[in-house]
């Protein structure tokens, strides 16, 4: 039989507000356990939780560039349980009226352009940070992190493989990225993936029995451990079995997804609105006034590079991939740089000098104005592409700019005719054997008697000009 | 309206986590019971016209700025902790997955 998944992603983000969502405590990820705690986030009795105007704003930020509607009207609400992450014995979440609802995501796979639906994105609190690794028979439990205000996104059931998945994470990190509410870092988990996957035969409307695969560290981990589990619950029905509605975990080292608990009886939460919170009103001007904070977003970012700069769509695709990147290539065009020319230098010796040394764009030590001065040094011919590559490390550590370096390093192109002409005659008379091949109509000698030219001129003479001069000279000492 | 029987009484005290004797739980029946029997009451009556309240509070849009404030010193954080090492809350080792 022939089964098709379908699978729904929740995805969790912090958002990077300086303070937390109820309280005045810090976020910082990097402080020392309980130290960015008060008695709001701990839990206390007779304590009054204020909300965060910035994580309402950044929440309908992420709404809107998911194109979901606006709730006018939305309010938090309790979710009763027990865990030693959750002080209160409580969480603040939202859960009938979210801050925002009914978008979507457009992804590409293989080529193809798909829309995936956003079923809602509501505002929540982080619980506290439990470690197990503290030896003895306890663990640890560390509030820094309770009250982080979260962003809850909820797709609709649109994901058909790990591939889609992939692409539905990256595309969204992408754009919370583009929106700088997020840091989007798993490892630290302020980005947390999970997905509900089941599968059921072509065809056939109704939703197979699903399992939750959660606490996987990576994007990829997420599409192998989707495949995993899609190839696992085949298996199990095309032997007759029955699939157990369980959270599954990744076992990264094995690849194997494994049991952790099943859910036999449904979690009971008994939701109610939170009585210390006042309502939360978006009208039209605030969510106008929103909207038009919104930074262009990747894919129209993306689609403008491939018009107003003729970038192919993976070039595009690229330099968009980070709002950071394609600040730098949009910089480094707008330093009247050749916008084809930016993009091969940016993605290729730039982009590789970055990872050698660690770094990302955002922070690379060669400003664009730099980078375009290069550029517009091989333009006009002062310098070639070779002597560019090779300079480039030292201009990004030095800071010194491009004309300066190869003043000071004499890599001044020769574009002197007369020069070159000595030059060439010389290496001409050193190498007889290619210079008659070349006379003979071997025209591949030609390539043998440049790159003799260019080792005499240490790499210094203007390429195109060499090869005419060569030429000229082979053809007139004929005579 | 259903009435409240002792397994209602139990599951709701299994999701707060109380252990009750059998006494409370019986009195519990009854006492629940006649809460629900109130809510009937309320249910009786027309409340065709009346806009739904849709929460206790009637302002909205109560914020405030996303300024840092100072945080509790850790001691002082710690101080009702039944266990600690000084830098954590210690409890029984937690299970994943639990």
């Amino acid at each position: 039989m022939n089964y098709e998944a379908v699978i729904g992603m929740e995805v969790h983000v912090e958002l990077n507000t300086r303070s937390k969502v109820f309280c005045g405590c810090s976020t910082n990820f990097h402080a020392p356990p309980n130290t960015n705690v008060c008695p709001v986030c701990l839990g206390m009795p007779g304590t009054l939780p204020v909300l965060n105007r910035q994580a309402v704003e950044f929440s309908v930020a992420v709404g809107l560039a998911l194109d979901c509607s606006i709730s006018r009207w939305s309010k938090m609400d309790r979710k009763n349980y027990f865990y030693p992450d959750l002080a209160k014995n409580y969480q603040i979440s939202q859960y009938d009226l979210p801050l925002s609802f009914d978008g979507a995501i457009n992804i590409i796979v293989g080529g193809e352009t798909k829309r995936i639906g956003i079923t809602r994105a509501h505002l929540e609190e982080d619980t506290a940070r439990n470690t197990h690794t503290l030896g003895g028979g306890d663990s640890g439990v560390d509030f820094n992190r309770s009250g982080v205000p979260l962003l809850e996104i909820v797709s609709e059931p649109d994901i058909r493989s790990g591939a889609e998945a992939y692409a539905y994470l990256t595309a969204l990190k992408q754009i919370l990225q583009y929106l700088g509410v997020s840091d989007c870092n798993m490892e630290e988990g302020s980005l947390r993936a999970e997905a509900n996957i089941s599968i059921r035969p072509v065809g056939q409307e109704a939703f197979g029995v699903k399992t939750e695969v959660k606490n996987v560290a990576s994007f990829s981990g997420t599409q192998k451990a989707i495949e995993y589990e899609i190839a696992r619950q085949r298996q199990i029905l095309e032997n007759g079995g029955a699939i157990t509605q369980e959270t599954r975990g990744w076992d990264a080292d094995r690849g194997i997804t494994v049991s952790q608990r099943s859910k036999e009886s449904a979690h009971d939460y008994r939701y109610f609105p939170e009585p210390d919170l006042a309502p939360i009103v978006v009208d039209t001007a605030w969510e106008e006034q929103i909207r038009a904070g919104l930074p262009e977003l990747p894919q129209v970012r993306r689609a403008r590079f491939e018009e107003a700069f003729g970038l192919s769509p993976y070039d595009a695709g690229v330099l968009t991939a980070s709002r950071e990147m394609a600040d730098y290539f949009e910089a480094v065009v707008e330093a009247k740089a050749p916008p084809k020319q930016a993009a091969n230098w940016i993605m290729g010796d730039v982009q590789a000098l970055l990872t050698y040394r660690e770094l990302d764009i955002a922070d690379c030590p060669l400003a664009p104005v730099e980078l375009a001065a290069m550029i517009g040094l091989i333009e006009n011919g002062t310098i070639s592409g070779k002597i560019a590559k090779d300079i480039l490390p030292e201009l990004m550590d030095t800071g010194k700019s491009a004309q300066d370096l190869i003043e000071e390093k004499g890599l001044v192109q020769i574009s002197d005719a007369d020069e070159l002409v000595t030059v060439a005659r010389e290496v001409i008379a050193a190498n007889p054997g290619p210079a008659a091949d070349y006379r003979a109509g071997k025209a591949k000698a030609l390539g043998f008697l440049v790159g003799q030219l260019m080792k005499a001129t240490k790499g210094k003479a203007n390429p195109k000009l060499a090869n005419e001069i060569l030429a000229r000279e082979l053809g007139s000492s004929e005579d | 309206m259903a009435q409240i029987t002792l397994d209602d009484v139990d599951y709701v005290a299994g999701l707060a986590q109380l252990t009750l004797d059998e006494a409370t739980k019986e009195r519990l029946v009854g006492e629940l019971g006649s809460i629900l029997a109130y809510m009937d009451k309320l249910n009786a009556l027309d409340t065709t016209g009346v806009e739904p309240m849709m929460h206790a509070l009637d302002m909205t849009n109560v914020y405030r700025e996303d300024e840092v404030i100072e945080s509790l010193d850790r001691e002082a954080a710690l101080m009702n902790a039944p266990k600690t090492d000084g830098a954590y809350f210690l409890v029984p080792r937690i299970l994943e997955g639990d």
